[in-house]
């Protein structure tokens, strides 16, 4: 089986610090994968990466056999890439309904119409049918800016699944939720994304969250991979217990921030 | 309001403005037509607003439009109404879709001087361009309306049932645009351009439909403001007209696409009322009304419009209604 995303020796300077160096890595379908490591490590760089946000200083990221290196953010989700943030990017000032409906008019074509109005029938049904799937409907018509942590992560990880990607990042999607509702809202993040069949791959500090929904973590440390394979095994290797699950541990004793 | 409510509204607001033109003195028709040539220009100004860009050189464009209604007159032996109007939109969709290509690439504070050197270059080129009248412009040729030639009064006239046309259809247009997934996008981008970019849309495409909706609309009010006046100069490019368009942009509003023509209803009806009371002080009147206007009326005095039917609507529905909490809401934020 091809990989979707092939990803070789991918490296980004920020002047003299090695942000990610040598990256190597290969994504399959249906994969759920998680990637784990302390802070700075270099998480959020690959990924970055990987959606067109920082180009790389050298290396190749190959999407469906084709180079997506040097595509800018728009061509990697045209290309079937999507992401959601670790701090939700929406549009505030509209309501739930009008973000979704703006996703999918945007996604649609590359030059949204003109006259032709946002609001119309099919627009609406399918940004409710997209709603429901993520438990957030009875919001659709508040304005984001009033909306909790949680249901602004929910309706972020819900408008990057609109152009019905192949591969989903999800950037930390439980940072900024509270602990007893963690494992709800990636049950409904889960249950949204499997519907639609795309690899996911979520940044994720939390060892319980990783357990229980990844089948395959790829660890960072200072930049670099350090271990790559089935949650299991991982999360049992020596340097990932002592460099990022230890760490992770001590962290959520302290009641750390787990940025 | 429903789309056939609007289209009812502009028919009717329409329809009114061109038959109370009949009896209006010739001083206030001449008013109306400055009032919705220099409204043609704001609704530019706040399309480009809704989208968080300002441009300080919107007169760029509005001279563009009265010089190519000039030009066309003098040069090309044009003289009819709709040909020489043609050519303002020409002119404005021309040079709107070759400086936006550079205009796109720019944001904030960047976007608005760049639009003020643009503006000001065309002011240097035309006061120092003898043919053209140098700094005291030209006049220009009285327009004839399909093939007739009428009096002054008539002419007039029919300068002024055009403009009531024309600001109607821009109305309409405009309240499309702003309905339509290019203009939600436009109000997107103000709030988050990387979200913009992550669905796929290049933010350059939305700022660039936007400058160019800007452009034509402000060559359509200079193109009528020319023949209103029948006589422009270089002036119509300089910083200060350009200033004057933002001034009514925030008097009016940039809530609705009807908002800059109240605005700048209000503005000529002051300056007109203030330059009577105090020839020399109109400006400090003006200044006076747009600081009362900022603090009591930060979004403009369409707002009080808005929350008038705010108002009205929540007296029908009885209390807002409530939003059903789910578990996620509870505890967090």
């Amino acid at each position: 089986m091809n990989p979707i995303l092939e990803v070789k020796n991918l490296t980004k300077n920020f002047g003299a610090v090695v942000a990610a160096g040598d990256i190597n890595v290969d994504i399959y379908e249906n994969e759920i994968i998680a990637v784990i490591g302390s802070n700075g490590a270099g998480k959020t760089t690959f990924v970055n990466m990987v959606t067109g946000y920082l180009k790389p200083s050298s290396g190749k990221i190959l999407f469906e056999d084709a180079d997506i290196t040097a595509y800018p953010p728009r061509k990697v989700t045209r290309a079937g890439i999507c992401r959601s943030f670790q701090i939700a990017q929406l549009f505030p000032e509209l309501s739930v309904l009008e973000n979704m409906m703006i996703a999918f008019s945007l996604t649609a074509s590359r030059w949204p119409s003109v006259l032709q109005p946002l609001r119309n029938n099919k627009t609406a049904e399918n940004s409710f049918t997209v709603l429901k799937n993520f438990n957030i409907d009875m919001y659709a018509n508040d304005p984001v800016a009033s909306l909790a942590q949680g249901v602004r992560k929910l309706l972020d990880i819900a408008m990057a699944m609109v152009s019905k990607p192949s591969l989903l990042l999800l950037d930390e999607p439980t940072s900024g939720v509270a602990i007893e509702e963690k494992f709800e809202l990636m049950d409904t993040v889960m249950n949204g994304v499997l519907q639609s069949g795309a690899s996911t791959m979520f940044i994720e500090h939390d060892m319980d969250i990783v357990e229980r929904y990844a089948n395959r973590v790829i660890a960072f440390y200072e930049g670099r991979i350090i271990a790559d394979g089935p949650t299991a095994e991982v999360l049992q290797e020596p340097t990932v217990k002592e460099f990022i699950v230890g760490e992770d541990i001590a962290h959520q004793e302290g009641g750390g921030l787990n940025a | 309001m429903p789309e056939k409510n609007f289209n009812i509204t502009i028919i009717a607001a329409t329809l009114l403005l061109i038959t109370v033109g009949f009896i209006l003195p010739g001083w206030l028709t001449f008013l109306t037509i400055s009032i919705l040539a220099k409204a043609l220009v704001v609704v530019g100004v706040a399309v480009l607003m809704r989208g968080g860009i300002v441009s300080f050189g919107q007169g760029l464009y509005y001279c563009i439009g009265a010089y190519a209604v000039g030009l066309g007159g003098k040069f090309l032996g044009i003289t009819d109404l709709l040909g020489l109007m043609f050519l303002a939109l020409v002119a404005g969709l021309v040079s709107g879709s070759l400086l936006g290509l550079l205009m796109k690439r720019y944001r904030e504070i960047f976007f608005a001087m760049f639009s003020l050197a643009l503006s000001m270059i065309l002011f240097g080129v035309l006061s120092k361009s003898q043919l053209l009248g140098s700094t005291d412009g030209f006049t220009i040729v009285k327009p004839t309306i399909l093939g007739a030639t009428l009096s002054t009064d008539n002419a007039n006239h029919a300068i002024y049932i055009f403009a009531c046309l024309l600001s109607g259809i821009v109305i309409w247009l405009g309240q499309r645009y702003l309905r339509s997934p290019m203009g939600f996008a436009g109000e997107a981008l103000r709030d988050n351009e990387v979200r913009v970019e992550y669905l796929g849309v290049a933010p350059e495409t939305i700022i660039y439909t936007k400058y160019l909706i800007a452009s034509v609309t402000a060559s359509l009010g200079g193109g009528l403001m020319a023949l209103t006046l029948g006589h422009i100069g270089p002036e119509m490019a300089y910083w200060s007209q350009s200033g004057e368009f933002i001034f009514i942009a925030l008097l009016g509003g940039t809530s609705h696409i009807a908002a800059p023509f109240v605005g700048t209803a209000v503005f000529e009806f002051i300056r007109t009322f203030a330059l009577e009371l105090a020839p020399n002080a109109w400006q400090i009147i003006l200044g006076v009304v747009l600081i009362f206007i900022i603090i009591f009326f930060p979004s403009g005095i369409w707002s009080l419009f808005s929350s008038l039917k705010e108002k009205l609507r929540s007296g029908e529905s009885g209390s807002p209604s409530k939003t059903p909490s789910v578990d996620l809401k509870k505890g967090d934020s």
